[in-house]
C-alpha cells in the first residue's frame, strides 16, 4: 500500500467512524471513548514513523552502551574459548520481556555461530525452551552454521524459581562463561545470579523491566538495560527499518504522554480554580 | 515423631549445603542442588497435570455432570481403562459444564508435545503463536489502562488545592506532587532513543536518570531488608534444630560438613586444578 492509498484508507475509516458517532453510536461503551481514542492514535503514530522507516528515511537513534556490548561480550567468550550464557528469564511467554528476552537471543545466538562460540541457554519454562530452541536455530541457520546448532542448547531446568537460581549457579561455576546474559522477567534470583556471575569474572549484561530487579543487576553487573532500552534492543541489534521506525513511534509516543501530563495540570488548575467545568481526571477514567 | 526429627536433619543438611557454595562449589552443593532442580520439575509437573489439566481441561470436555452413553463419553471410557485415577468412572466431578471449545487448547497441547518428533516438530510453533498472540492483546488493553491512562491520571496533580501543606514527610504535599510531576516527565524523557542526550535536552534527562537512580536506591535497600528477613527465618529454624528435641542436627551437620570439606580441602591443596577452581 503506498502512501496516498494509506492517507485514503486512514481518512475513510476517520470519516466512517465520525459519522458513527453522530449517528447515535449504538454498541459503542461510551465510557471507554479515551481507552479507543488512545489506541488508535498510538496505533497511528506508530504505523506513521513505520513507514517513514520502511520508505528509507535516515532515523537517529542515540548509542545504549549496554548494547554495544553485546557483540564485545560474545567476542570476549570466543578469544577466551568460554561459552555464552544467556537466561531469558524465569516467566513464560505470556510475558511481554520474556518475548523481548528470545528476540534478543535470536541476536546474540547469530553472533555465536559467526564467531563459533559455545552457546548455552538454561531456560524455566517449557514453552519457552520450544521458543528459545527456534530462535537459536533459525539464527544458526541464517549464519550459514547449521552444524553448529543442538538442541540442547537450549535446556530447561526447572518451573521452580530458587531450583533454576540454584541450577544456572552451578552452570556458571562449573562452565564458568566468560559472558553472562540475563535478558527476560526476573524477580529475587537476579542477584543470585548476578553475583556468581560477578564471582567467575565473567563479563556481564543484563536487560529486564522488572522495576524491583533493576537495582540488582546495576548494582552486580557491568551493564544493565533498564525497561524500555531493553525493548528497542531488539531494533537496534538487527537495524530493520521497521522495529527502528517502530522505536522512533514510541518516542513521539512519550512526546505525547508528556503533553497530555502537562495539559491535564494546566486543565485540572484552571478547573480548580473555577475557570472551566471540565473534570479532565473524570474525562480519562476508564471503566 | 521420626519423620518430624528425620525431616530436620534433612531440612538442616540442604540448608547447610546450598549455604556451603558461599565457600565455594562442593559436593555438598551439588547434591542440594541436584535434589532442588530434579524434585522441583518433577513436583511442578506434577502440580501442572493435577491442578490445571485434569480438572480444567479433561473436567470440562468430559463432566460428571453431562455423562451419557454416547460416542463421546466412549472415547473417555477408553480412556479410563489406561488410567482411572485420570478418567474416573463416570466422568470428572469438578464443578464444571462441557466446554467443547477447550478442544482447541487440548489440540494445542498435542501439538507442542509433536516436537519430540523431529519431522512433526513444527507443529510446537502454532502453540508458541497462539500463547504470544493471545498474551499479547489480552495485556495490552490492562497495560494501556494502568500503566498510561493510570499513570497520567497519577501525575496530573493538583497545583490549587487549598487543604495540602507546602512540605510534608510522610502525606501528599505541594514539594511532593511537584516531585512526582518533575520525576516522571524527566524519567519519561531519559527514556527517548531518537535524539542524543546533549546540551539543555541532556540536562533535563540526566535529572530523570536521577530520580531513577534514587527510586532503584530505595528499591534496593527495601528488598535487602526484606532478604535480612528471610536470612533470620532460617536462622531462627536452624537454632530450633539445635535442641535436644532433634538431637542437636543443626550441631552435627554443621560439624560433619565443616570437617569433611576442611578435610577435603586439605587434601586437594597440592592439586592445581583445585586451586585453579
Amino acid at each position: 500500500m503506498n502512501d496516498r492509498d494509506f492517507m485514503i484508507s486512514a481518512g475513510g475509516i476517520s470519516l466512517a467512524f465520525l459519522i458513527y458517532w453522530f449517528a447515535g453510536h449504538p454498541y459503542f461503551v461510551t465510557e471507554r471513548l479515551v481507552m479507543f481514542l488512545t489506541i488508535m492514535i498510538f496505533s497511528g503514530t506508530l504505523m506513521f514513523y513505520i513507514r517513514k522507516a520502511r520508505r528509507g528515511e535516515d532515523i537517529f537513534l542515540r548509542d545504549i552502551p549496554g548494547l554495544k556490548a553485546i557483540e564485545e561480550a560474545v567476542g570476549r567468550s570466543t578469544e577466551m574459548g568460554k561459552p555464552v550464557l544467556y537466561v531469558p528469564g524465569i516467566m513464560d511467554m505470556d510475558q511481554v520481556e520474556t518475548v523481548a528476552g528470545v528476540i534478543v537471543l535470536g541476536h546474540v545466538s547469530k553472533m555465536t555461530a559467526r564467531y563459533e562460540t559455545t552457546l548455552n541457554v538454561p531456560v524455566s519454562r517449557a514453552i519457552v525452551m520450544k521458543a528459545a530452541q527456534e530462535a537459536c536455530k533459525e539464527s544458526y541457520l541464517m549464519e550459514g552454521r547449521p552444524d553448529m546448532f543442538h538442541d540442547d542448547m537450549v535446556h530447561y531446568l526447572t518451573d521452580e524459581q530458587f531450583a533454576f537460581a540454584a541450577g544456572v549457579n552451578g552452570i556458571m561455576v562449573r562452565e564458568k562463561p566468560a559472558a553472562c546474559l540475563y535478558m527476560g522477567k526476573f524477580y529475587a534470583e537476579s542477584l543470585i545470579l548476578a553475583e556468581t556471575g560477578n564471582s567467575i569474572g565473567a563479563i556481564q549484561i543484563a536487560g529486564t523491566a522488572s522495576q524491583a530487579q533493576i537495582p540488582f543487576f546495576v548494582t552486580a553487573c557491568d551493564y544493565t538495560l533498564i525497561g524500555e532500552e531493553f525493548f528497542a534492543a531488539s531494533a537496534y541489534l538487527s537495524q530493520r527499518p521497521e522495529l527502528i521506525g517502530g522505536v522512533k513511534g514510541q518516542d513521539m509516543i512519550k512526546v505525547i504522554v508528556i503533553a497530555t501530563i502537562l495539559g491535564g495540570v494546566l486543565l485540572r488548575l484552571l478547573n480548580d480554580i473555577g475557570l472551566i467545568n471540565f473534570n479532565i481526571l473524570q474525562f480519562l477514567k476508564v471503566t | 515423631m521420626f519423620g518430624e526429627i528425620f525431616g530436620a536433619w534433612v531440612a538442616v543438611f540442604l540448608t547447610f549445603a546450598i549455604f556451603s557454595f558461599l565457600y565455594k562449589d562442593n559436593p555438598f552443593y551439588k547434591i542440594a542442588e541436584h535434589i532442588f532442580v530434579g524434585v522441583s520439575a518433577g513436583y511442578w509437573t506434577s502440580m501442572f497435570f493435577w491442578t490445571q489439566i485434569q480438572p480444567n481441561l479433561f473436567g470440562r470436555l468430559w463432566p460428571s455432570a453431562q455423562y451419557s452413553d454416547g460416542f463421546w463419553y466412549g472415547i473417555y471410557n477408553f480412556f479410563g481403562m489406561i488410567s482411572s485415577s485420570i478418567f474416573p468412572e463416570g466422568g470428572i466431578d469438578k464443578g464444571h459444564d462441557m466446554h467443547l471449545t477447550y478442544l482447541i487448547p487440548f489440540a494445542l497441547g498435542i501439538m507442542m508435545l509433536l516436537s519430540l518428533f523431529k519431522k512433526l516438530s513444527w507443529f510446537a510453533r502454532w502453540g508458541i503463536a497462539y500463547t504470544v498472540g493471545m498474551a499479547a492483546g489480552l495485556r495490552a488493553y490492562g497495560y494501556l489502562n494502568s500503566n498510561v491512562l493510570g499513570q497520567i491520571r497519577g501525575t496530573i496533580i493538583p497545583l490549587a488545592d487549598p487543604d495540602l501543606p507546602m512540605f510534608s514527610l510522610l502525606g501528599a504535599s505541594h514539594f511532593n506532587n511537584l516531585i512526582i510531576l518533575v520525576g516522571t516527565v524527566t524519567g519519561l524523557l531519559y527514556f527517548f532513543f531518537s535524539k542524543e542526550h546533549k546540551g539543555n535536552f541532556g540536562k533535563v534527562t540526566r535529572v530523570g536518570i536521577y530520580f531513577l537512580m534514587i527510586s532503584f536506591g530505595a528499591s534496593f535497600g527495601f528488598a535487602v531488608m526484606g532478604r535480612i528477613s528471610l536470612l533470620i527465618g532460617r536462622f531462627v529454624e536452624l537454632i530450633t534444630y539445635s535442641s535436644a528435641q532433634y538431637h542437636h542436627a543443626t550441631l552435627w551437620v554443621l560439624v560433619i560438613m565443616v570437617g569433611l570439606l576442611g578435610y577435603s580441602a586439605y587434601n586437594d591443596k597440592d592439586n592445581p586444578e583445585t586451586e585453579r577452581s
